[in-house]
């Protein structure tokens, strides 16, 4: 699989208060073309953050964003504004993210109109056919206004605006958090035919790993702003080698009252990223920790094909 | 003379008046649990059951209509005067609500809202509330509960703040405790330990619990019993074990169905629901699941199913087509 995106020692500082808070620690990924790369974490580990920080809609403090051999980090306005055409963004709430005073055939054709598309039976074209691609009638919705649909049908109107110009990669943030279990069903499947009919490489974040699951070939794991584990999907539901993908797997309620839901297995909650531990960020709830995770910050290296761990005691070895 | 049950909810209806005509929040609901107990409720958005929950608490928006009959312990609460309601909140019935933030008074300290509770209620001094106060943070598992007594909700994180509602709710030991979506507003690592505090007091103070969620996981391993709700009315109801290895309703097993597996392969298409919830202000004379139902016909679509046990197997469905035949 050739590269599409590689990020490389990206950083991503905010200032609160005087304080600097480190979002995003020193990460590097690549990303495949027509792969999809599950980012999991939960509140306040970086994820959106890195999401928008790709896309430079949060503009990194340091390191590179390889785009299809572009670096995006560099790039002048005008320049990342032609580059965004095959770049998008679809958000967690798909009620907020949609103009309440414009109607959704606007709302879609926007990017087109940004584009330059000036011819208007084409842009109307182009708006139906997408439409029609991502679940929605044409005839029926295009003249009503967002708050006339429900929250997956807003989702399906967001996945249509994101998909218009036909990107050639895009971040999901969250796409499903914000719907009903049953609808829920519904999007990560439009998600799944919209990448094979569009031949899209996905971001796909989530704090949910069932639902990034279903969806990822390859699943980055973040825990207050650094990377803890990259691997294959089904690696880190067999194998996995942080403490903390265990934690998180563990935590998952599953559907089946004969397994006993696991108790005691998570101590506390995350540390402020204001004032994150020394050495291993997660070393404060960690079972394993020891001296050498507060001193040493520990790198990501390779314990199995294609497997990656940041941690002093994995679970598994090489 | 049979045990009564601590809480029985006969024919309990909910309309709320909107500008499209009155809505039907909950359809003549039937529940009961005994004491000690926990009552899983299962639904998605706008399916009723906070509303429901709202309707025990009595609770509803003032405008809402409420019909049927709501005992708990031996009394009808439509009838309870305003302030034997306000004595039974708290001491008897108590409830913790999705939203930490929300449900906390932001400009008092997490000490005052304990201390205020377990005065009022319990008729303690200051110093002894305020030594109950520090314990009941510790029983939930607050660290440094003394320093906490000082702070504001804001200071704390969602999790913390969660476990101070469930501290409060507990406070004056309750018979029943309403926990709504306790969890949905936390993360996955924090709802595991949520979850573990309130089943752990539960059993601890022999208390009944009402949990309400839209995730099945959650009641799975939690409950003695669930209910399923749909469009406002409870579509099945049964022992947890007996829900989980033989759905009757076909709405139950597609939620079950919908969730992603943990051992399935990635990419592997999820079994949807097509289309989406009734409008409750369209009252359909049928079963309110029949347009997104593979197994409707006819029959459902003209004559809504009544909540029954058919087969005695104390297992009660609402379904034309139940799915799997037998015990």
């Amino acid at each position: 699989m050739s590269e599409l995106l590689s990020i490389d020692g990206l950083n991503v500082e905010y200032h609160v208060e005087g304080r600097v808070l480190s979002a995003v620690a020193n990460v590097s990924l690549s990303i495949g073309k027509g792969e999809t790369l599950g980012l999991v974490g939960e509140s306040g580990c970086g994820k959106s953050t890195l999401g928008r920080a790709v896309l430079q809609l949060r503009p990194p403090t340091s390191g590179k964003v390889r785009f299809d051999n572009i670096e995006l980090t560099t790039l002048d306005g005008e320049a990342m504004r032609l580059m965004r055409r095959r770049l998008q963004l679809i958000f967690q709430d798909p009620i907020a993210s949609l103009n309440p005073r414009r109607c959704v055939g606007d709302i879609i054709a926007e990017p087109l109109i940004i584009a330059g598309v000036k011819d208007k039976a084409e842009r109307e074209k182009r708006v139906r056919e997408v439409m029609l691609a991502v679940g929605l009638d044409p005839d029926n919705a295009m003249g009503r206004l967002p708050h006339e649909f429900s929250g997956g049908q807003c989702q399906r109107i967001s996945i249509a605006r994101a998909l218009i110009l036909e990107p050639e990669f895009v971040v999901c943030d969250e796409p499903v958090s914000a719907l009903d279990v049953s609808i829920r069903a519904q999007i990560l499947n439009l998600l799944e035919e919209m990448k094979r009919r569009y031949g899209l490489t996905l971001l796909f974040i989530a704090h949910d790993l069932a639902v990034v699951k279903a969806v990822s070939d390859r699943i980055a794991v973040m825990y207050l702003g650094r990377l803890c584990e990259v691997a294959p999907t089904a690696r880190i539901f067999a194998k996995p080698a942080h403490p903390y993908t265990a934690l998180l797997l563990e935590a998952i309620p599953v559907p089946d009252p004969t397994v006993r839901p696991a108790s005691n297995l998570a101590t506390g909650e995350p540390p402020s990223p204001l004032d994150p531990p020394s050495g291993c960020r997660f070393r404060t709830r960690c079972p394993r920790a020891d001296k050498t995770c507060a001193d040493l910050v520990p790198e990501l290296r390779a314990v199995a094909p294609g497997q990656f761990v940041a941690c002093h005691h994995p679970l598994t070895e090489g | 003379m049979a045990t009564r049950p601590l809480l029985s909810i006969e024919g309990v209806g909910v309309t709320l008046p909107t500008p499209r005509g009155p809505l039907v929040a909950v359809d003549k609901v039937d529940l009961t649990l005994e004491a000690g107990c926990t009552l899983g409720i299962v639904g998605e958005s706008g399916c009723g059951k906070t509303m429901l929950s709202r309707a025990v608490l009595q609770l509803l928006p003032k405008r809402a209509r409420l019909s049927g009959r709501v005992t708990f312990d031996g009394r009808d609460l439509a009838r309870l005067p305003a302030e034997e309601l306000r004595r039974l909140r708290g001491p008897e019935l108590a409830v913790v609500f999705q939203d930490p933030m929300t449900s906390l008074n932001p400009v008092l300290t997490i000490g005052t809202q304990l201390v205020e509770t377990l005065q009022a209620h319990l008729g303690l001094d200051t110093a002894a509330a305020s030594r109950r106060a520090a314990e009941l943070l510790a029983e939930v598992g607050i660290p440094a509960p003394d320093q906490r007594l000082r702070q504001y909700p804001h200071q704390l994180s969602g999790g913390m703040r969660q476990r101070v509602a469930i501290a409060i709710a507990l406070s004056c030991e309750p018979k029943l405790l309403i926990a709504d979506e306790p969890t949905t507003a936390l993360d996955v690592t924090v709802q595991a330990q949520i979850l573990d505090l309130l089943a752990r007091e539960q059993r601890r103070r022999r208390m009944a619990m009402i949990l309400i969620t839209h995730d099945l996981g959650v009641v799975a391993g939690r409950t003695d019993e669930v209910a399923v709700m749909y469009a406002g009315r409870v579509v099945e109801r049964a022992p947890t074990p007996q829900l989980f290895t033989n759905m009757r309703m076909p709405y139950t097993a597609a939620l079950l169905a919908a969730i992603p597996k943990l051992d399935s392969p990635p990419h592997t298409a999820l079994p949807a629901i097509a289309g989406r919830p009734p409008d409750a202000t369209r009252p359909m004379p049928g079963c309110s699941f029949a347009p997104r139902c593979k197994y409707a016909d006819g029959r459902c679509q003209d004559a809504k199913p009544p909540l029954v046990d058919p087969e005695q197997a104390g297992a009660l469905y609402a379904c034309w087509h139940p799915l799997g035949r037998g015990p």
